[in-house]
């Protein structure tokens, strides 16, 4: 299947959040592929906080089955959350249980505004009550699980979107 | 009840015979070897092709745990043991609660042994009273009850003075005095031997000290009393120096060693093995190695089990709370050989010391040996069968030993205890 | 011989001792520790990766610290903490420690931190779980008489990491009671598998165990000698019993031999650490110049030491 540009993807994501941007904005991308795409982001926004990262790998449901691997990182907040609007930043939207552990880590460092999620892909397949107010791609048919659709960054700062055989 | 056991290769230390012959018992005696005597006809024929006909062993040392602690083993249970490891006699240490330090209670020992029929056996008394190392047991007194010897068992005696007292009495009737070489102070809150394992496990050490010191008292007071002294359970290459130097110096004393401390080191504890727990401690692989060349070359005289069972409840603890000892009176052979077999030992020397060597250390003469007119005490045993030791394996109710799930050579096919068949498999 | 602390992926299954595990897991606890250290930060100072989980304290020797330090890296994770005082309760009434085990695995322990004086306690736990099928129970060793103190050895090692980065080229000297001390032998082990290359134990003779050369260590009597070049001191507590009698005269005496003073530091590196894991005993052990000033990252250890039990408890959790 062919992908369109994430580049691309990137500056319709921005184009689409632009109009809704507070003085209050923070983004917040979840690690890995939604760190990369927070920090293009903000500087196609020219938003003034940084962005901050977070791990949710302390916050994942499957840990007890799955446990804990590879290195979980700190978490990275660099401004207040507290009454902060904060977008929420991930690459691919699938199950929404990212999200749901995404939202739980960052209630952990205080009360928001408001939380909004913004995707590049949404893949399909959600089992959890959730949805991207803002998407720059939704896929026609939703992936089989049998596939991974992740979002790579290359050497020269350049991301790209690949499909792997999970 | 007359028994021919054919074609088995006889061997008896005592006489230094081994060939392949007959053996003939009749009225709980050997009659003969080789030659069947005139009109002999045997009323049960025991085939012991490829078998080893010995003498039944004997153990210099096993608790059959009667009168006291009879929820670890009974006298029934133990001597069934010892029927299936081939032993016909055991010298049973006086550390029974209450010790065996009363005529009226050895009497009842002797007598409850002889009821079941099985094993000898040969109560060791309590050199003081209670093991207190206080006051005298009525030595001559328990000598006619049937005690063989006098102990302390584990048991310290601190007053060295009473050491010396005890010893004198004893060289009065020229009793064998059987002495635990462990000095009381550098022993006590120590668990395991004071070395590089002790110390990366945290376990509080017995330093070698303990044995030597006391080891010195010993043969000193010894030689100053003329006691007849025998050593129990050596543990050190630096101990046996100086039983070696004592020797040197012109003093008859006689010493042991169990079949534990003959295999086994500090290393074996591992990850604090209970079972590896044991009085005195298992000491350095060199110390190990040591014991096994001077039992080779008879400076050490004799090999025992120290059999000791100790139940589950008591070895399911941690290291230093768990109860010492090991069950051993069927491993006694299986042990015996391994060790013969690693020092590439004739039979005849390495059965010697669990027959006719230890037979002295008792004082049995009936016994421990194979000749016509001897007590018909036999042990048939297969040396090239292997077994592995495991907790369904062993008779005795004591399941602790450090060898379990390993494998080892020599399986008792017949028991014969005064030319009675006692066991078989 | 089988490790009794990995299952047969060689994954950590307990932490009962530092001595012989791998490289790469004490490496790996450190590393996952790491992230830990931020949560005492956040607003919210809990993470869910326990949730639903019970830990039971098992204290069978008092330690308030301890056990404060473990219920408070259980807590930020989210389980559910029992703390049991078992030298007040049931093995005063004659209780067998396998029969407390087996009493609390009723009530579905997932967990047990276990606290013993004697040595070698919670490895007789954990064989008793193994040979009884309950592997999925994990076990802690919170200190086993003169054995182990495997989170507070990882604990020290996270701190000398955090201070000086790389293992390869430190002098380490460990000053004390080494004889009795479980947190000796399980810094000695974790220093010598991460590769420090000279690790000095200093004591008077009657406090160092026999033959501890062979766990690699050099000894010295001398506390000046032993403590020249240095870049982290570890001073360890000497218990209150241990200070008159046969082992030592008085702690008058001790402590102007192998006290810690301002003027026996100089003899370190000017940048050297100076460590201990409390309680202290100033005036004995070491002198409050020193346990106060600029070189001392003994509160540092405390805080680090809450990391570390979470990333432990969390690796044996996810297992």
């Amino acid at each position: 299947m062919q992908f369109p540009d994430a580049e691309a993807l990137c500056r319709i994501l921005a184009e689409q959040i632009r109009p809704q941007i507070q003085p209050n904005t923070v983004l917040i991308g979840i690690r890995t592929g939604g760190e990369w795409l927070a920090r293009q982001l903000h500087t196609l926004l020219g938003l003034k906080e940084s962005p901050g990262a977070i791990d949710i790998s302390f916050y994942r449901d499957d840990y007890g089955a799955r446990g804990l691997h590879g290195r979980p990182q700190r978490a990275d907040i660099p401004f207040s959350i507290e009454d902060a609007a904060v977008i929420l930043v991930d690459d691919v939207l699938y199950t929404g249980r990212t999200t749901r552990a995404a939202l739980n880590e960052v209630f952990d460092f205080g009360r928001p505004a408001s939380v909004e999620l913004a995707v590049l892909v949404d893949r399909g397949g959600r089992e959890l009550p959730i949805a991207a107010r803002y998407c720059a791609h939704t896929l026609p048919e939703p992936l089989p699980a049998s596939q991974n659709l992740q979002l790579e960054q290359t050497e020269d700062g350049n991301l790209t979107l690949r499909l792997i055989d999970a | 009840m007359k028994i021919r056991i054919t074609n088995g290769r006889v061997v008896d230390p005592a006489h230094q015979i081994d060939r392949v012959q007959d053996v003939f018992i009749a009225e709980g005696k050997i009659v003969a070897l080789g030659q069947a005597p005139d009109g002999f006809a045997a009323e049960r024929t025991l085939a012991a092709d490829g078998l080893v006909v010995a003498p039944g062993l004997i153990d210099l040392a096993a608790r059959l745990r009667e009168p006291g602690f009879e929820y670890r083993a009974t006298l029934e249970s133990e001597l069934d043991a010892a029927m299936a490891g081939g032993v016909t006699s055991v010298a049973i240490p006086p550390d029974t609660d209450p010790a065996l330090d009363e005529p009226g209670l050895v009497e009842m020992l002797c007598y409850r042994a002889k009821k079941l029929n099985r094993a000898h056996i040969y109560p060791v008394g309590a050199l003081t009273i209670a093991l207190k190392g206080e006051r005298l047991s009525e030595m001559a007194e328990l000598v006619e009850a049937g005690c063989v010897a006098f102990s302390q068992a584990n048991e310290p005696i601190v007053d060295h003075l009473v050491l010396m007292r005890a010893m004198q009495y004893a060289a009065t009737f020229g009793f064998r005095v059987w002495l635990q070489p462990l000095a009381p102070f550098l022993t006590r809150g120590g668990f395991a031997h004071d070395g590089d394992v002790a110390s990366r496990l945290g376990l509080p050490g017995i330093p070698v000290a303990a044995e030597t010191v006391a080891l010195f008292t010993y043969l000193q007071l010894a030689k100053a009393t003329g006691a007849r002294l025998h050593v129990t359970r050596l543990s050190s290459a630096e101990g046996l120096r100086l039983i070696d130097q004592a020797r040197a110096d012109g003093m008859d004393v006689t010493c042991d060693v169990s079949i534990n401390h003959l295999h086994l080191c500090d290393r074996d504890i591992g990850h604090f093995n209970t079972h590896c727990h044991l009085v005195p401690p298992l000491r350095s692989p060199r110390d190990r190695d040591a014991l096994a060349r001077a039992l080779a070359d008879g400076r050490i005289n004799a090999l025992c089990s120290d059999h000791t069972p100790v139940d589950d409840d008591h070895k399911l603890k941690p290291f230093s709370e768990s109860e010492p000892g090991a069950t051993g009176l069927e491993l006694l052979l299986p042990l015996t050989l391994k060790w013969a077999g690693k020092h590439k030992l004739p039979l005849l020397v390495a059965l010697a010391r669990i027959t006719s060597d230890a037979a002295r250390l008792v004082g049995i003469t009936k016994a421990g040996h194979l000749a016509p007119g001897a007590r018909a005490d036999v042990c048939v045993f297969d040396p090239a069968a292997r077994h592995i030791i495991s907790r369904d394996s062993l008779k005795s109710q004591g399941k602790n030993t450090p060898f379990l799930g390993e494998e080892l050579p020599g399986q008792v096919r017949y028991t014969l205890v005064e030319g009675q068949l006692m066991f078989e498999r | 011989m089988h490790n009794p602390q990995l299952n047969r992926h060689g994954e950590l299954q307990h932490l009962l001792t530092l001595d012989g595990l791998p490289r790469e897991v004490i490496v790996s606890i450190l590393d996952h520790a790491a992230p830990f250290t931020e949560v005492a930060e956040r607003e919210v100072k809990k993470l869910p990766l326990l949730r639903g989980k019970s830990i039971f304290n098992l204290f069978f020797e008092n330690s308030t610290r301890t056990r404060t330090t473990f219920e408070i890296a259980a807590k930020r994770l989210t389980a559910d903490v029992v703390n049991l005082n078992v030298s007040t309760s049931s093995t005063a009434k004659g209780e067998s420690l396998l029969d407390t085990i087996d009493n609390l695995c009723a009530m579905h322990a997932d967990m047990f931190v276990v606290r013993h004086a004697a040595s070698g306690a919670p490895v007789l736990i954990a064989q008793h779980l193994l040979a009884t099928g309950r592997d999925h129970i994990h076990v802690i060793n919170a200190g086993d008489g003169r054995h182990a103190h495997p989170t507070q050895g990882l604990l020290d090692m996270y701190t000398i990491r955090h201070y000086k980065r790389d293992f390869g080229n430190l002098i380490v000297a460990i000053v004390g009671d080494v004889l009795h001390s479980r947190v000796a032998r399980s810094q000695i082990a974790a220093l010598g598998t991460l590769g420090v290359p000279e690790i000095r134990v200093i004591a008077p003779k009657t406090l160092l165990p026999t033959a501890i050369e062979t766990m690699g260590v050099r000894t010295f009597n001398d506390m000046r000698e032993g403590l020249r070049g240095v870049d982290v001191v570890m001073m360890l507590r000497l218990q209150n019993e241990r200070m008159a009698g046969a082992l030592l005269p008085t702690p008058q005496e001790y402590y102007k031999v192998w006290g810690l003073t301002p003027e026996k530091l100089e003899l370190a590196k000017p940048d050297a650490i100076v460590m201990h894991p409390g309680p202290l005993n100033r005036g004995i052990e070491i002198d409050s110049a020193v346990a106060d000033g600029a070189q001392a990252v003994i509160l540092p250890q405390v805080t680090f030491g809450i990391a570390v039990r979470m990333a432990v408890m969390s690796m044996l959790a996810g297992q």
